[in-house]
């Protein structure tokens, strides 16, 4: 749960606009992201993803690094990766 | 172009370490503690320390939010699982971690439910789709973790689940430095500041550090050159007789930190008067609870906590660990008794702790590095 993960938006979600559809790895969830609400976020944006919700924005060259740097963790990231794609946030 | 060559390029980590050996003065040693365990990680991982003089070491601070949990806390949580009425929600990190009585896992096996998730809005999901259980969330971490359980219990309150709570174990990482900094075991003269941690609140909490202990604090990214740069900006900073808070890390963290983040938590939670962390024992304000207002929301308020406290087994040095008194490889049980399959304390169960990232990442001997060490 330490992990801070690296996330593109894919969509806001229209009917909620504290939950975005993000991209992480290729797996597509939702996350909250009810904490960057003073932040204009679009489509394309990365962000940083803690325990399914975004922490904060950041770019596509830090958001690279980041996700080579989990990488290399190895089986906590591949753990919460796999618990991430069992996540339903609603 | 590959993203990541400027973070970890061997050319600029050398050209770094050569202005590090330069401004160390000659016959003197410096020591520095990262306080997060994603760089004690990176750390190990890379093999810094190779980097560094001998006379500049790194130690490893109290920043792994699952080895900071006392026993009695994990008795607390199970003793609240092992209700029929009761659906206990963890991370999946918390789970191996052993109680006075066993981790979540034994009391699992031997039939409590309880289910890891990895969102605290996963445990929510898990309260809508069981309105006849009571389902409570195992709520730890630092500053980074306590927004998303403040957040996720406003949409419990504006939902009007009933049947939903958390166990309020989160912790706050400034009491931990100033407990440290009060310590008489240790002296440091800087600190490489975490990272996530600092993304929700910000660089100005660690002015007192500079202000009232005189000792610099550089915030610094996870890379392996972010950590040797904020090596660099520490010593550079001794050198030139300043001590000030730094923000390497400022892609990331912004100096403000996230306010709406830090608002939340301010609504949901409040100061303890005290709590205890394994190995540092009880820390005035240094952890939160839920506030009145949102008491029907609290754990600890709807079920009896035993609330005992319990020793930690003697052989387990996890305590000077995590003050950064012993290294990993110095505690008795490292490696032998204690390893991250049969741990027998924290730092050994969880990624971050410093024990299970030099069990996994070590990459000399430990009769070598007592060597080195000692030389």
């Amino acid at each position: 749960m330490c992990l801070g993960i690296p996330g593109e938006i894919v969509e806001i979600l229209a009917d909620r606009e504290d939950l975005a559809m993000v991209s992480v790895e290729g797996v597509k969830r939702v996350v909250n992201v009810g904490l960057l609400e003073d932040e204009p976020l679009a489509p394309g944006d990365w962000i940083l993803i803690h325990v399914g919700f975004a922490l904060s924005k950041i770019d596509e060259r830090e958001a690279k690094a980041s996700l080579e740097w989990l990488t290399g963790v190895g089986d906590a990231y591949t753990d919460e990766l796999k618990a991430l794609a069992e996540s339903d946030i609603q | 172009m590959r993203f990541v060559d400027e973070f970890r390029d061997a050319g600029t980590a050398r050209a770094l370490a050569t202005r590090i050996a330069a401004l160390c003065e000659p016959g003197r040693r410096y020591k520095f503690m990262e306080v997060c365990g994603g760089h004690t990680h990176t750390i190990y991982k890379h093999g810094l320390e190779d980097y560094l003089p001998e006379t500049v070491s790194l130690v490893h601070g109290p920043g792994c939010p699952v080895c900071v949990i006392p026993m009695g806390r994990v008795d607390d949580a199970i003793a609240i699982a092992e209700r029929d009425d009761v659906i206990l929600t963890t991370f999946g990190d918390m789970l191996r971690v052993p109680g006075g009585r066993g981790s979540f896992f034994d009391s699992k096996a031997a039939g409590a439910d309880i289910r890891m998730v990895y969102s605290p809005l996963d445990a929510l999901k898990v309260a809508r789709k069981n309105p006849d259980k009571r389902v409570v969330f195992m709520a730890i971490g630092f500053e980074t973790t306590a927004p998303s359980t403040a957040m996720t219990v406003l949409r419990a309150a504006a939902e009007g689940l009933d049947n939903f709570s958390i166990f309020c174990n989160h912790v706050t990482i400034i009491p931990a430095i100033k407990a440290i900094l009060d310590s008489p075991d240790l002296r440091l003269d800087g600190f490489i500041g975490p990272g996530h941690v600092s993304t929700i609140i910000g660089c100005r909490p660690y002015e007192f550090i500079a202000r009232e202990y005189g000792k610099p604090l550089v915030c610094a990214g996870f890379e392996p050159l972010d950590i040797l740069q904020s090596v660099y900006q520490l010593l550079l900073q001794l050198h030139e007789g300043r001590c000030e808070i730094e923000n390497q890390y400022a892609r990331v963290v912004p100096w403000d930190g996230n306010l709406k983040a830090l608002q939340v938590i301010g609504e949901v939670m409040e100061l303890r008067p005290h709590f205890e962390w394994r190995g540092l024992g009880f820390i005035a304000q240094s952890a939160l609870r839920v506030r009145e207002r949102y008491a029907s929301f609290d754990a600890e308020r709807i079920f009896s906590v035993p609330g005992v406290r319990v020793a930690d087994p003697k052989a387990c040095q996890c305590g000077e660990v995590l003050k950064g008194v012993l290294r990993p490889w110095e505690c008795k049980v490292f490696g032998t008794a204690c390893t991250p399959e049969t741990p027998i304390g924290t730092c050994m169960v969880s990624s971050e702790g410093a024990c299970a990232a030099y069990y996994n990442f070590g990459r000399f001997s430990r009769e070598r590095v007592k060597e080195a060490t000692q030389a």
